[in-house]
């Protein structure tokens, strides 16, 4: 890299490329969506701030238990008057304009995210909202073709989904709860993340323009006490949940001996396997991007990367030259390969496990990039010499920063990868067929890539093994998550 | 001169062998007249615990073994069962009381029931998985596989159903793969017991099936709390405080099923209750 370096800047230097935001037509404040309708929230109301400036974006309105309890019952009253009566052919329509509402405003979509969640915008714009956009097509599709989702003829909507998400793909993980849900007959309350509430609301315009009935979809915001009085209420019927496992574990305490039906997407602490015939060149590219896609904040991140011993020293060094090629910095800029932290607390969570790291004895490299001087950022590390007993290599970071252990044998790997009580994802580099297979058989995740990394589509069920939580989204799978047969009794909940 | 019976003592079925409760407990089981039949093993924590060690031991060979085989081993159970109808029978009636005609029809059905199971074995996988069409170079596909270990709850003194309501909740969970840990009707667990014996002369591998009998109420918070246990089939403990079983298996977020009145009908869900589906992801050359 030196050779090339002319008058102190480097061979990759680019100049700012940044999005305007002139696209963005943003309120001062937001309000509720309850109903079709904007209400005033009757919690404090917060703000919602750039992670990459640190300055405000908007007033967010907060839910209480009262708003909650009018959301749900909108809900109800859409589900018995209007959305349950509707045909499948008419619910997919619906979902049909949505569909195309957000592919026709998609730069302002993503616009809307990476200034509000830190991610660069070419994720944003290539992978988060192009994906919401098939999502909805993908499940419009399904709406009058529920016969035909494996649970026999007939299948029944289960009633109001009680929806919460999290902040590291606001609009997608939405979109991976609403289209199912409707499509399948059911009416929703969602509650975005507290420090990612922007793109929803943005949404709710767009349901506005779609013309959905009112009270089919309702939008609360607030932080962690919003969601647990969404999980709790009474009136809801299904709880779908994508977050932490400690408070997966409290939702699946909170519904435990009501009739509601649960699906959980919690955390993941996924090995990235590769073997020394793995095509390294992409090899290299899978493991950048299984752990510094979106800052690392992602759940099913390749965050362990298991390296055959024989070509542990090859990789690492290639990793570390690729890494320092790797721009940090505005998310609004195209150029910009790893964006902010979302927020200050997660920020201050990735130190802390990375100082333990250090502290247990692993050896910490980190890209040697510039860090801006507001905002939360940290810069791509890897850690190597991580013991299978390290903190590092159990707890989950949910940024980037990635753990590097060594294996010898195809059955040591497969040991060291399942050696978690997560199970979420799994990667396996190697040209060798028979041997992906074979290993992939025995991996105990719930989706596994095979020279490739955090690949997602609607058509493709997606969801955890173990503590990482249960039922699939996407697929027919992820459409059964909001049916029920006509006799079913009991059941799985 | 009648000759004089040798009575069967009735014990555990842990890891394949038959063992008495490691506390020594036992319990009178009594006839539907009120009549002594037998002291039936009464299982502790310790034995839970065992079992659990048996189970997990079993899973990589049970479910490693390919389709066609697990469906020969559970066919096998049908054929060995079919050959020792009378005894069942006898046990049924005497324990449950009512007619031999009732008694002959729920071992019947017991026998049809594994019969079907069996059959789902290479099966379930094509109609509960997919090939999945996703937007680009990939070859990409889900499949059903086991969950692991589950626990389960027979279900408790329903009429017809001592021997009936246990196969229809342990063989469903035996289709996939999974290991299984079931504690038998309380008040009338002989016939578990020597579906335990069948268990063991079908080639069903030591550890797959395992049988308790003794007490739900004390024994299923053990098994809902136990790390090493998967999934939580609360089928039969509609009598116990299944909420706060439940509550306890979400420590590990274990897969639950609800408590169901009854005996459960043959349902593929049974099978589906206790799988996850696995998504792998495969790239394909640009060519």
């Amino acid at each position: 890299m030196k050779d090339i370096e002319i008058q102190g800047r480097g061979f990759l230097e680019y100049a700012p490329a940044p999005e305007s935001t002139s696209i963005l037509h943003l309120q001062k404040s937001y309000g509720l969506f309850i109903d079709g309708d904007w209400v005033d929230g009757h919690g404090q109301s917060f703000s919602t701030i750039s992670p990459a400036t640190e300055k405000k974006i908007a007033t967010i309105a907060s839910a209480d238990a009262s708003d909650v309890d009018k959301a749900v019952a909108a809900a109800r009253r859409a589900y018995d008057k209007t959305w349950s009566k509707l045909s499948g052919a008419d619910r997919g329509k619906y979902l049909f304009r949505i569909a195309r509402l957000v592919q026709e405003r998609a730069r302002e979509l993503a616009v809307a995210e990476s200034l509000d969640n830190g991610k660069p915008i070419k994720e944003s714009r290539d992978v988060d909202v192009p994906l919401v956009a098939a999502w909805f097509f993908y499940y419009a599709g399904w709406a009058d073709k529920l016969d035909y989702a494996g649970l026999g003829a007939a299948p029944r909507a289960l009633g109001v989904a009680a929806q919460v998400i999290p902040w590291n793909f606001p609009l997608l993980m939405l979109a991976w709860k609403i289209a199912p849900a409707l499509a399948a007959g059911n009416t929703v309350v969602l509650k975005p993340a507290e420090t990612t509430p922007l793109s929803a609301l943005l949404f709710a315009e767009i349901l506005q323009q779609a013309d959905l009935p009112a009270g089919v979809v309702n939008i609360v915001t607030g932080a962690g006490e919003t969601g647990a009085a969404l999980v709790r209420h009474p009136g809801v019927d299904k709880v779908a949940f994508t977050g932490s496992t400690g408070v997966g574990r409290e939702i699946a305490k909170a519904v435990a001996g009501t009739g509601k039906k649960v699906t959980l997407e919690l955390g993941g602490k996924a090995a990235n396997i590769v073997f020394d015939d793995a095509p390294i060149d992409q090899a290299i590219e899978g493991i950048v991007n299984g752990i510094f896609f979106n800052q690392g904040h992602v759940c099913c991140a390749g965050s362990r990367l298991l390296v055959q011993e024989n070509i542990h020293d090859e990789v690492v060094e290639r990793l570390k030259n690729r890494l320092s090629t790797l721009r940090l910095g505005d998310p609004l800029d195209k150029n910009t390969d790893i964006g902010a932290i979302n927020s200050r607390e997660q920020l201050e969570r990735i130190r802390t496990l990375s100082d333990i790291g250090e502290r247990e004895g692993a050896e910490r490299w980190s890209a040697p990039c510039v860090i801006p001087e507001n905002g939360f950022w940290f810069a791509p590390t890897i850690f190597t010499g991580v013991e299978t007993s390290s903190t590092i290599a159990r707890e989950e970071i949910f940024g980037p920063v990635l753990s590097v252990l060594t294996f010898r044998t195809p059955a040591e790997a497969i040991a060291k990868a399942n050696n978690t009580p997560y199970g979420l994802s799994a990667g396996i580099w190697s040209d060798k067929g028979s041997k992906i297979l074979a290993v992939a058989d025995k991996l105990r995740a719930g989706v596994i890539w095979a020279n490739t990394f955090n690949r997602f589509d609607p058509a493709s069920p997606f969801g955890g093994y173990k503590e990482s939580g249960y039922g699939r989204e996407g697929g027919r799978h992820g459409l059964a998550a909001y049916l029920t047969n006509a006799t079913t009794k009991g059941g799985r909940k | 001169m009648t000759r004089l019976t040798i009575p069967k003592t009735y014990k555990l079925y842990i890891g394949g062998a038959f063992p008495r409760s490691e506390s020594g407990r036992s319990y009178e089981v009594l006839s539907a007249k009120g009549a002594f039949l037998a002291n039936a093993a009464q299982a502790s924590r310790k034995d839970a615990r065992d079992a659990v060690v048996a189970a997990r031991s079993a899973v990589s060979g049970w479910s490693g073994a390919t389709a066609y085989n697990r469906g020969q081993v559970l066919y096998r159970v049908a054929e060995i069962l079919d050959g020792r109808r009378a005894q069942f029978v006898e046990e049924i009636a005497a324990s449950e009381g009512g007619s031999a005609a009732a008694a002959t029809a729920q071992v019947d059905e017991t026998i049809d029931t594994w019969v079907w199971y069996a059959g789902w074995c290479d099966k379930f996988v094509q109609v509960a998985g997919s090939g999945n069409p996703v937007a680009g170079p990939y070859f990409n596909l889900s499949v059903p596989e086991p969950t692991g270990v589950v626990a389960i709850i027979a279900p408790q003194g329903v009429k017809g159903g001592s021997l009936l309501g246990l196969t229809r909740v342990l063989a469903p969970a035996l289709v996939a793969g999974n290991t299984a840990v079931v504690v038998a009707d309380q008040s009338r667990p002989l016939s578990a017991i020597s579906l335990g014996e069948v268990l063991a002369t079908s080639d069903v591998p030591g550890g797959v099936a395992n049988i308790l009998t003794g007490s739900p109420a004390e024994i299923a918070p053990w098994l809902a709390s136990h790390a090493d246990v998967n999934a939580l089939d609360l089928t039969g403990a509609e009598g116990l405080d299944w909420i706060d079983l439940e509550i306890s298996a979400a420590d590990t977020l274990k897969r639950v099923t609800r408590p169901e009145p009854g005996v459960p009908e043959r349902s593929l869900d049974r099978i589906l209750n206790a799988v996850e589906t696995k998504t792998v992801w495969h790239t394909k050359a640009l060519i």
